[in-house]
């Protein structure tokens, strides 16, 4: 029983970092943290000075070894929660939050794979969460991230990745760009769609385990083209992110 | 109102001040089509601040309703033949 997820407790926010122009990440210090399993989330509530109270989840982007709780948001300009979290919030500011959420959409090592990673835009954090947790316990499980962003400067982690990659091996990122590239590029260029699926994926046989994450229609295309290529809906798992999440 | 379509993750946190088991991983049977599933991979059709309904993805029926209102929540489950502890 984990009866600790349903309460409400203050982190302290000890660090705000640029990702994108777009994106920041939340470093925070929480007390008596448990440990979370990649792929969970938070739930963060900001309280107005009359009581009002607005909540959102945020996927952690750390992996449970590190040290510190990372959370990475988008700011959606129409938001009621994220431009406060990326314009406002400062180290040394508190935060009130709750969880790890969720163990549906949850990766360990040892559930191995072949994992293919699908994430569409901020849709990597959770995603990034298991390729930092399959790096900390030095896991060599057959890792594709296949990743789609709009352009090449709202890549979320792109120097990471491309270092993660460069010495692992068994990890492979493969980018697509759906509005802008730059001149020399040779990756994707356009949605991600079941010819893409088919290029990357390994093929339904050897049973990859997927993990589907973005805005709703993102993750609703891939999911069901993942289906159709003959991927077992029961190693498609999925999680979507309201368009007005904010 | 802003009706959102999300998955049974999103319910999670609030599942979470009804149930004391883990609500994504429990598994369900839908009293509508009897489809067999975890709640983590069911609908949920948001409403902003006021509750959320979860929905089966094969029927749409709705599996809980769960309503929230000056701090206490409302959980209609009769959508759902049955729940096991996740």
């Amino acid at each position: 029983m984990q009866l600790y997820r349903t309460l409400w407790r203050l982190a302290d926010v000890v660090g705000v970092v640029p990702e994108t122009p777009r994106t920041k990440s939340l470093v925070l210090e929480v007390s008596e943290w448990e440990g979370h399993r990649a792929g969970q989330h938070v739930d963060i509530r900001l309280t107005a000075p009359d009581g009002y109270q607005a909540q959102r989840s945020y996927s952690i982007a750390s992996a449970p070894e590190d040290e510190r709780l990372v959370l990475t948001v988008e700011r959606l300009d129409d938001g009621e929660v994220s431009p406060y979290l990326t314009e406002v919030l400062m180290a040394g500011d508190k935060l009130e939050l709750r969880g790890p959420i969720g163990g549906y959409f949850a990766w360990k090592a040892r559930d191995g794979g072949p994992l293919l990673l699908v994430g569409g835009g901020s849709g990597v954090v959770p995603l990034m969460a298991m390729i930092r947790h399959r790096a900390a316990v030095g896991s060599d499980v057959p890792t594709r991230l296949l990743y789609s962003s709009r352009s090449y400067e709202e890549i979320i982690y792109r120097k990471e990745l491309e270092d993660l990659a460069a010495r692992d091996g068994s990890l492979e990122v493969i980018h697509t760009l759906t509005r802008s590239r730059p001149p020399d590029w040779s990756g994707y260029d356009r949605r991600i769609d079941a010819q893409i699926l088919a290029e990357v994926a390994w093929p339904p046989d050897e049973s990859p385990l997927a993990f589907v994450c973005g805005p709703t229609p993102f993750v609703e295309a891939v999911g069901a083209a993942l289906v159709g290529l003959g991927h077992g809906p029961a190693r498609v798992k999925t999680e979507r992110f309201g368009a007005t999440g904010g | 109102m802003d009706e959102l379509r999300l998955d049974g993750n999103a319910a999670a946190g609030p599942l979470g001040e009804v149930f004391s088991f883990e609500a994504t991983t429990a598994e369900y049977a839908c009293g509508g089509c009897g489809r067999a599933g975890r709640l983590g991979g069911a609908m949920v059709y948001e409403v902003r601040e006021l509750g959320m309904i979860v929905r089966c993805p094969s029927c749409d029926n709705a599996l809980i309703r769960l309503a929230h209102n000056r701090g206490r929540y409302l959980v209609d489950l009769r959508g759902t033949r049955y729940l096991t502890t996740g």
